[in-house]
């Protein structure tokens, strides 16, 4: 079952006959359309605003090389968020890998100024990048692109090349986590503030 | 204070962590296709150039009045978006440097979308031409293939997007005069080729005076005047000549390096 259907699916739809027909016209629009949800998996999984910007922007010129290498009738066939989606996560995971991080696959950055308590702005948005940024990076990837970009479990098992059940899987594991995680940091706060 | 821990919904709190890409990203990422152009500005001889690129190479060399009439101009050619960078990326600068101080051998990718094979032909042949060195469109185009294509290569080289990369300024009118330059009139080229170390006042001297080459008398081999080899001729061994053919007729070979014999190819 295809939850949460896009609004650019249409769109997308339109970009694919376009871009088969004539690549340089309508690679714009597609970068156009595209750009926010690709830096966003990227700073997710990142955890680095520069690394993602640059993460995204090696993503969109491998989309173009490999649109401008296939037929017609391979690009009428493409699903646009799932294969950029793709593209993005294999940047990612080689820039990881060329820089060889210590302890994690993924690397993750803190906030540029830890506040002395980071969960002061309790449902702020770099608690929840923060807590994101501790799961293993099989599960941050499952809920970045689930519940961040918003792909169905169709879209991800595609984008993953993993089996419906088991991308469903990574994802509740990775909530599941998340969750007590931030039930963790809550109760370490109010400790902290009644001691 | 024992207040329960407050439910808390994570795929909301998920839901909200998109991000808006930076202002820069589309741009930078269609440069790198060459879908859009960035820009600069670098010190030459003839004072500041405009450079423009893209993840092709080079796509303008130009003079302009000031950024606003160069992003006009260009957009207009090429129908791509433009920006201003704040300087030209760092390999490229180094490269053109060198080019522009004579290093040939330095590669610097150029963007040739919308020029003819022809063109660029055209502009291969030119950048042979060492620096402080001349030769006539005539040359160009007896060594292209084209011998009778004199008046094309004159007007591929006018059109030459990459001035001073390319130097089409190292080319001159088959009587030995200067002739035009793309890159803001005659007055440019005169001091482009001043400052590669050539004269352009003796040369004309020498083309008004109906010396077309000159030889050595103790090598036997004539040149094209502008060639290292002639210019390396002690004044009382060198020996002027008109024509391929008196100095064919006193015994002279041509040189191997200028091949002043493609410098016939329909010069009149």
């Amino acid at each position: 079952m295809d939850d949460q259907r896009q609004p650019t699916d249409t769109a997308d739809a339109a970009l694919i006959g376009r871009l088969s027909a004539d690549l340089d016209g309508a690679f714009p629009v597609l970068v156009e359309a595209h750009q926010d949800r690709l830096f966003t998996i990227a700073l997710r999984v990142l955890g680095n605003r520069s690394d993602a910007e640059e993460a995204a922007q090696d993503a969109f010129v491998r989309a173009y090389r490999a649109i401008a290498g296939y037929p017609a009738e391979r690009i009428r066939e493409l699903r646009l968020r799932p294969w950029l989606a793709t593209i993005v996560l294999n940047v990612c995971r080689n820039r990881v890998r060329v820089r060889r991080v210590a302890t994690t696959e993924l690397a993750f950055e803190p906030a540029a100024e830890p506040a002395a308590d980071p969960f002061s702005s309790r449902h702020g948005r770099e608690v929840w990048a923060a807590l994101l940024a501790t799961l293993p990076p099989t599960q941050r990837v499952a809920v970045v692109l689930r519940h961040v970009d918003g792909l169905s479990y169709t879209e991800m098992a595609e984008a993953l090349g993993r089996p419906e059940g088991t991308v469903k899987a990574q994802v509740h594991r990775g909530l599941a986590a998340l969750r007590t995680a931030f039930i963790a940091a809550e109760r370490r706060e109010r400790e902290e503030m009644t001691a | 204070m024992n207040s329960p821990i407050p439910s808390v919904d994570v795929e909301a709190a998920l839901a909200g962590l998109t991000e808006t890409a930076p202002s820069g990203l589309a741009h930078g990422a269609l440069v790198a296709v060459g879908l859009a152009d960035d820009y600069a500005t670098i010190e030459s001889p003839i004072g500041p150039l405009w450079i423009a690129w893209n993840g092709r190479g080079v796509a303008a060399v130009e003079k302009a009045p000031d950024d606003r009439a160069f992003e006009v101009r260009l957009q207009a050619r090429t129908g791509r978006p433009i920006r201003r960078a704040a300087s030209l990326p760092a390999d490229l600068a180094r490269a053109i440097e060198r080019r522009l101080a004579g290093d040939r051998r330095v590669r610097i990718s150029l963007d040739y979308r919308g020029t003819t094979e022809f063109e660029q032909a055209v502009w291969l042949k030119a950048l042979e031409i060492p620096r402080g060195e001349v030769r006539p469109y005539g040359w160009i185009a007896a060594e292209i293939g084209r011998p009778k294509a004199v008046r094309a290569v004159g007007t591929a080289l006018g059109h030459n997007p990459f001035p001073l990369i390319v130097p089409c300024h190292r080319v001159v009118r088959s009587d030995g005069t200067i002739g035009q330059y793309s890159l803001g009139g005659p007055g440019n080229k005169r001091t482009i080729l001043a400052a590669e170390g050539l004269d352009p006042d003796e040369l004309e001297r020498l083309a008004r005076a109906g010396v077309r080459y000159v030889g050595s008398d103790t090598t036997k081999i004539y040149c094209l005047p502008s060639c290292h080899h002639a210019r390396r001729i002690q004044p009382n061994h060198r020996v002027p000549f008109g024509s391929l053919a008196s100095s064919e007729a006193a015994g002279y070979r041509a040189c191997l390096d200028c091949r002043p014999s493609s410098a016939t190819a329909f010069a009149a």
